[in-house]
């Protein structure tokens, strides 16, 4: 029998996974192990390992479509076994064959808008699209209830193509909404409209982090730190200090978590991920600068392990390096808190009676009032402050 | 003496004449039933047919209808071609052992060896006001056996050749006529003539809908499809003719050129024909050129009521018919 390739969960609540990359072609050789195509999930890129040794055959799913978990998507033939004659277990199931339920095949949908706006139409209008290569989606339907009939159809063919008659805007491209843009669109819109935020703001004095930062990285055999590692490291033990704003609102209660897991957001080209670094308070800062480097590379070549990105009690999103002095960011539920750290800059400050020269970084703190109150937040801010302001407390 | 060729008769009349050129030609053609002999059956059907035929021929039966058709059942795998009427098609339920157990079963029990060349006819359907015993269509209890011919002859042209068509079959036919159709006048040839039993016919000729429709809702669908054509809905109207076995291929090429399918029939809506042509639909070729919902006008689910107002609103009637139609080439279901 041949073997079947299916595509496989990789994520805890994943229905569904975009073929992103095929390495192999029908008719191809495979070795047991080898990596025959990429799946793009909501957050990252994971590769599928041939389960078998033989020849490719019968890959039904192309780039870009979406199928739903368990469905094969190519087989691997055997030694002897004629990918043309021999009839594969999901393309007829007979009781002889059938020694355990498989799942069915069913229909790989083009990547559209996802599967819950799926059009209503007759089966003669899509009998007539489908002729034609039209996507129903595109379709005002004239019956009850939005649904496509054959008129609708046959007018939309008879009328000139829009792109013919009159482009809808000349001056922009209309460019197609990947998973993951999707996937920030829709959890940033949730945050936005569910999650009542306030934000709190602190000027930190950082010519002490600066100068320590600097003498730690000239030292020959220390890692190298970021000024990041240290924020990350001084929000999670300011997280210990006031521990009710290490928590998540949920609708059961309100969930205090015990360790401190921060997601780093790091950009990538066409938008971004927040890798978590777990039990911050309890690793010394090279460990953390090494995990958030190791995490970003990953990040950025995509190729984040579900585990990598999943959970994490509070978020640093840094835009320093971009020279931002200060903004506010969004939160990241089911967090209850994310700190936006701008640029450390040297500006005017006040000291005693006298003006001098000092450097400051604005760190804004954004809040969940469902779990956070303001004087909560404003604690938080003031112990991750003073960490910031006396960094050898970070050290030991 | 030279006879018209053809002449206009009633369905009763029509029936008659069947049975009269079935028994003059074949010796072994008789007719069983209660009050068909000097009476002249309930309808009248069979007439004078004992004062020409003799009483050997056209026999009454006494009022026990599973002993008779246990009789008609014999007389027929003995070599005879029994015609039974049924008073009421209702009092057919008594003698369903021999139709159901044995008429249609026997040939294939036996191998083949012997058939059961039995005709029965069933007066059938409402409008006459005789109440929920006597007002039944129940042409699909007996289309749901296999080895029963079921058919339901709509005009006095059909109804003769299909009756003989029936006589000539070796196996069981079930004919179904509509109590309300026996006055029906029509053009029907002088000769003997057969229509074919599985054929359906198409009535009118439409693009905007199929309209199956067995017995008397062919005319109520074709009285509807000329009000619909005046608001330019063109209805084809197919007249199914046999119930069992069912002409698909003719149902089948209407939908793939109309794209709607319409059933009307009298019987009760749930488990009848409309819910058969419907899955036959859903199952076919014509599945990919639907483009609206199957409509389906059947009886109501329940006896048919005495009172004439209920009675009426029982079952399909035309102005029904033009509404739901509309509505569905409106696009409002």
């Amino acid at each position: 029998m041949p073997i079947e390739v299916i595509l496989p969960k990789v994520d805890m609540d994943m229905a569904a996974g975009t073929i992103s990359r095929w390495l192999v072609k029908d008719g191809d050789r495979v070795k047991k192990g080898a990596t025959i195509f990429e799946i793009e999930t909501d957050k990252s890129t994971m590769e599928v390992e041939a389960p078998g040794d033989g020849t490719i055959g019968r890959i039904s799913a192309e780039v870009g479509a979406v199928v739903p978990v368990g469905v094969a998507v190519a087989f691997i033939f055997g030694e002897g076994e004629d990918v043309g004659a021999i009839r594969l277990p999901t393309e007829a199931p007979t009781a002889k064959t059938q020694d355990a339920p498989k799942p069915q095949p069913v229909a790989i949908m083009p990547a559209t808008n996802g599967d819950s706006s799926k059009p209503r139409a007759t089966p003669l209008a899509r009998r007539i699209a489908r002729a034609h290569g039209l996507e129903l989606a595109a379709l005002a339907g004239s019956g009850p209830r939005g649904r496509i009939r054959a008129e609708d159809v046959q007018q939309h063919l008879s009328t000139p193509a829009p792109e013919a008659k009159a482009p809808p805007a000349a001056d922009s491209d209309l460019i197609p909404i990947d998973t993951m843009r999707r996937t920030i669109a829709e959890r940033l819109v949730f945050s936005k409209t569910t999650v009542p935020h306030f934000y709190l703001g602190a000027a930190c004095d950082v010519e002490r982090l600066l100068k320590l930062r600097q003498e730690i990285n000239a030292v020959e055999g220390l890692p190298k730190l970021s000024v990041n590692d240290f924020v990350v490291k001084a929000l999670a033990l300011a997280l210990r200090q006031v521990p009710e704003a290490n928590a998540s609102w949920s609708d059961a209660g309100i969930q205090r978590h015990r360790s401190v897991d921060v997601s780093v957001a790091v950009a990538v080209e066409g938008g971004l991920f927040t890798p978590v670094v777990r039990a911050v308070e309890a690793k010394p800062l090279g460990q953390i600068a090494a995990e958030i480097k190791t995490l970003a590379d990953r990040a950025k070549a995509r190729k984040l392990l579900p585990s990598d990105y999943a959970g994490g009690t509070t978020t640093v999103s840094n835009l320093g390096m971009y020279g931002v002095e200060s903004f506010a960011a969004i939160i990241n539920p089911p967090q209850a808190t994310i700190l936006a750290v701008g640029a450390a800059t040297r500006q005017p400050v006040v000291a005693g009676d006298e003006i001098r020269i000092g450097t400051r970084m604005e760190c804004t703190l954004s809040c969940d009032h469902r779990v956070v109150d303001g004087a909560v937040g404003a604690q938080l801010l003031a112990a991750f402050r003073s960490l910031i302001e006396q960094p050898l407390r970070l050290l030991v | 003496m030279n006879a018209p060729a053809i002449r206009e008769l009633s369905y009763a009349q029509a029936i008659q004449e069947a049975l009269a050129q079935a028994m003059d030609a074949d010796p072994r053609v008789f007719l069983m039933g209660e009050d068909i002999g000097v009476y002249g059956g309930a309808f009248q059907v069979t007439g004078d047919l004992v004062h020409r035929y003799g009483e050997d021929r056209v026999m009454d039966t006494p009022i026990a209808e599973l002993g008779a058709a246990g009789v008609a059942v014999g007389a027929a795998l003995a070599g005879c071609r029994p015609v039974f009427e049924f008073q009421f098609s209702d009092f057919s339920a008594l003698a369903l052992e021999q139709i159901v157990n044995q008429a249609a079963k026997i040939r294939f029990m036996l191998g083949g060896k012997v058939s059961v060349p039995l005709v029965m006819r069933f007066p059938a359907g409402s409008g006459t006001g005789a109440a929920a015993q006597h007002s039944q269509s129940l042409e699909a209890w007996l289309a749901h056996v296999p080895g029963l011919k079921v058919i339901q002859p709509s005009t006095p042209y059909d109804i003769k050749g299909m009756l003989l068509a029936a006589i000539d079959d070796p196996d069981p036919v079930m004919v179904f006529e509509h109590k309300l159709l026996y006055k029906m006048k029509g053009d029907v040839p002088a000769e003997p003539y057969r229509v074919p039993i599985g054929k359906a016919i198409v009535r009118r000729a439409g693009t905007g809908i199929s309209i199956v429709a067995t017995s008397i809702m062919v005319h109520r669908a074709l009285e509807a499809a000329e009000i619909l054509s005046g608001e330019g809905i063109d209805a084809e109207v197919i007249d199914l003719r046999t119930l069992r076995p069912i002409d698909t291929a003719t149902i089948i090429a209407s939908v793939k050129k109309t794209g709607r399918l319409a059933c009307v029939y009298e019987g009760v809506k749930t488990l009848g024909m409309g819910a058969e042509i419907s899955a036959m639909i859903a199952e076919s070729e014509a599945f990919d050129y639907l483009d609206a919902p199957i409509l389906r006008l059947g009886g109501a689910e329940a006896p048919i009521p005495y009172n004439p107002v209920l009675e009426k609103a029982s079952v399909p009637q035309t102005e029904v018919i033009v509404a739901r139609v509309r509505d569905l080439l409106q696009g409002r279901i």
